[in-house]
């Protein structure tokens, strides 16, 4: 670990490490608490894979998960985590909820608080609309993911990634590429990346490269070759077809022509750069399958980070209700 | 009908605000006062122009006489639309004596963009313009025919300038913040695309041309060179442009969700200065009141708008501008684009006056306002200037 991996955490204790009630974002966490959320989550991993020991520290405790935008795997994900630390798991999907039939957020939000949730993790397609029911429920609030805005857990997942194997975020040249104007993905990493001390470089068409994205302290390529030049971690991301209303490409075959990642491709970054992808993949489209399938390939290992790091998220969001020494 | 001579007042006129008297007869203006006429002692406060509040988008009466508004011009955005004579007449007559309304009828059937409106029937009806509303024609073989009819009805034609192909679906402005908050965003430029094609059809046909609202710096290059080319174009803006940037949506507040959407400083700087220049004619309330039911949603799908007709003049003065230039840019100049005799406190004009007190403090606050909703992005900021009292045609409307 490198002296600017930012570990003041180690100083400070209990609740005054981590003082939110919520997960609603990167943005508005210090980078030593970003730096806690990982510590904690590394306690978990072992745990995860011999399951020798199981902890069941959030028995009794009610976890929802109300995913109002479809989900596999982070819905997965988060239900595996809730479990494997005791809790009962409801899964409120939109097909089956009222917001179909016309109850507005606010109202649902206010349902589930009236239902004594300890736990309520969301998945949105408007950005905000995390934020806007945090603002009206009594338990903690986790953001799986709202429209364009954050998918704060996917950063955290990526970054425990990229510790683990490289040793350290701090200095390492991280190159996002993609559809970076519909990513809540990269607006999440690029936040915990750059918070981190990472060197982060987006690269994607204009059409899908935000205004004023440089001033979210990243430098912004066009070309990708250019980009890869001594990368440390590739990071692709999916062409999110449901989120482009009107031509943003001319075809998903020039996209791979320009943007995807190939073996060839790849020997531009460091030799044994990591590969990453938040999945699901478009295979021949972003990413190559011998790629994603490849020895430099970190995509199966970040679905593993991703339980830890939500079970690391519940564990630490509850402490307070739970009256956790030092916490309460 | 009480005649009225107002004393030890200050008194707002075209060239500058001075002690001195004013009186009404008959609910006009006249020079000296009439026999029996009820003296009013204004006690050395502001007496003003009421304001002419030009571009509505609701008939929100308790929210205009708290904020000083006499007459409103209300956008043709109703249900139903203003694009039919009947329904031009009834707006018209329904805010009547207390206060006036004047409707803005639809330049095209169903603000559709599609098909001239019955604009020469409309204005019999008591229509003071013709507007495209909220939208923008897309079609500009469409706009030039508005334009050039609109033209021989001497009527101005009132334009949303954005370019639609551009803001379809978008709920800010590009840059930073909508970067950082995910949001759906167009490009500053679309005003300018939509200004320059609108000024160009308006010079070529001849036409009186306003936009209702400009809010950036290539928007105001474009109005002030026609301008100085001497087009009959007008242009106007609301004190939420000039006083917030975009980093009001932060936290995406809602009441911050406003069309078109709250630029980046620096078209905020320009906007500044295009009011302080001459190049901007009218400040105007945008008001548009917007309940919980549109508002408490996450930011892309709650309905843009702001409740601004309260707090128009607090806001405006704020401007620091000399008090006669104020009172062109929200009672003289709306009054003269609708063509209404009014907005300035000159004998023969009707008697729409308001006593002022420029320096009373208050605070903004959204629960507490008269309108329909308060839904104002301006909660809670301390402002100052308060209407003491309001007349409409020489009535008190507002004690």
């Amino acid at each position: 670990m490198q002296s600017s991996d930012h570990r003041p955490a180690a100083l400070i204790s209990g609740g005054a490490v981590f003082p939110h009630g919520h997960l609603t974002g990167i943005d508005g966490l210090q980078p030593h608490e970003i730096a806690f959320l990982l510590d904690e989550a590394e306690q978990w991993i072992e745990a995860n894979r011999n399951r020798a020991k199981p902890d069941k520290r959030l028995a009794g405790l009610t976890l929802i998960n109300a995913f109002f935008e479809n989900s596999t795997r982070t819905l997965l994900s988060f239900e595996i985590a809730g479990k494997r630390l005791g809790a009962d798991v409801v899964n409120m999907a939109v097909a089956q909820s009222s917001v179909k039939k016309g109850e507005t957020l606010i109202d649902t939000a206010q349902t589930l608080n009236a239902m004594r949730a300890d736990m309520i993790v969301i998945r949105h397609a408007s950005s905000g609309a995390v934020r806007l029911i945090a603002d009206k429920v009594d338990c903690p609030v986790l953001n799986a993911g709202d429209g364009s805005h954050e998918h704060p857990t996917q950063a955290l997942l990526d970054a425990l990634t990229i510790r683990r194997r490289r040793g350290s975020i701090a200095g390492q040249r991280v190159v996002i590429c993609g559809d970076i104007l519909h990513s809540r993905v990269a607006r999440s990493n690029i936040l915990a990346l750059t918070a981190l001390a990472a060197e982060v470089r987006v690269v994607a068409p204009a059409t899908l490269m935000p205004a004023a994205i440089e001033r979210m302290g990243v430098t912004p390529y066009a070309d990708f070759d250019a980009a890869l030049d001594g990368a440390d971690v590739v990071m692709m991301l999916r062409l999110q077809n449901e989120r482009m209303s009107g031509a943003f490409i001319p075809s998903t075959r020039e996209f791979h022509l320009r943007y995807g990642l190939t073996t060839e491709r790849l020997e531009r970054a460091k030799p044994g750069a990591l590969v990453m992808h938040p999945g699901p993949m478009n295979r021949g489209v972003e990413i190559d399958s011998n790629v994603a399938d490849g020895v430099q390939s970190a995509i199966t290992e970040q679905v593993e980070m991703g339980v830890a790091v939500r079970m690391a998220c519940l564990d630490v969001l509850t402490r307070r209700a739970r009256g956790v020494e030092g916490w309460a | 009908m009480t005649d009225l001579s107002f004393v030890n007042a200050r008194i707002v006129r075209p060239d500058g605000a001075e002690p001195g008297e004013l009186h009404v007869r008959d609910g006009t203006i006249v020079g000296s006062p009439a026999p029996n006429a009820t003296t009013i002692d204004c006690r050395g406060k502001t007496l003003a122009p009421g304001i002419v509040d030009l571009g509505v988008f609701a008939i929100d009466r308790a929210a205009f006489r708290a904020g000083g508004i006499v007459r409103v011009g209300l956008m043709p955005d109703q249900s139903p639309v203003l694009d039919d004579p009947g329904i031009v007449q009834r707006a018209s007559l329904v805010g009547k004596p207390r206060l006036w309304i004047h409707p803005i009828a639809a330049a095209t059937k169903g603000l559709a963009g599609i098909d001239l409106a019955e604009m020469a029937i409309m204005k019999g009806a008591g229509a003071k313009a013709v507007s495209t509303g909220r939208r923008w024609i897309a079609d500009s073989g469409v706009m030039r025919k508005v334009l050039a009819y609109a033209r021989d009805l001497d009527l101005a034609v009132i334009t949303h300038a954005e370019d639609g192909g551009l803001t379809d679906g978008k709920v800010a402005t590009e840059g930073e913040t909508a970067t950082r908050l995910g949001l759906p965003a167009a490009p500053a430029i679309a005003e300018a695309l939509a200004v320059a094609r609108d000024v160009a059809l308006a010079e070529e046909t001849g036409a009186r041309l306003h936009v209702r609202q400009v809010t950036t710096a290539a928007g105001f290059a474009l109005i002030r060179a026609a301008k100085r080319r001497g087009a009959r174009v007008t242009c106007g803006i609301t004190p939420a442009h000039l006083l917030l940037s975009d980093n009001a949506m932060s936290d995406f507040r809602t009441f911050a969700h406003l069309s078109p959407p709250l630029r980046d400083e620096s078209d905020r700087q320009a906007a500044l200065a295009a009011v302080r220049d001459g190049t901007v004619d009218v400040l105007c309330s945008g008001h548009d009141p917007r309940g919980p039911e549109e508002k408490r949603l996450p930011f892309a799908d709650a309905a843009a708008g702001a409740s601004g007709a309260e707090t128009l003049l607090a806001l405006s003065l704020s401007l620091d501008l000399p008090i006669e230039r104020l009172f062109a840019l929200l009672a003289a100049n709306p009054a003269r684009i609708l063509g209404v005799e009014t907005g300035s406190l000159a004998p023969g004009m009707s008697a729409d006056l308001l006593l002022l007190d420029e320096t009373a403090p208050w605070q903004i606050k959204g629960e507490a306002m008269t309108a329909r909703a308060g839904n104002t992005p301006f909660d809670g900021l301390p402002a100052q200037g308060k209407v003491l009292r309001l007349w409409k045609g020489g009535a008190e409307i507002l004690a």
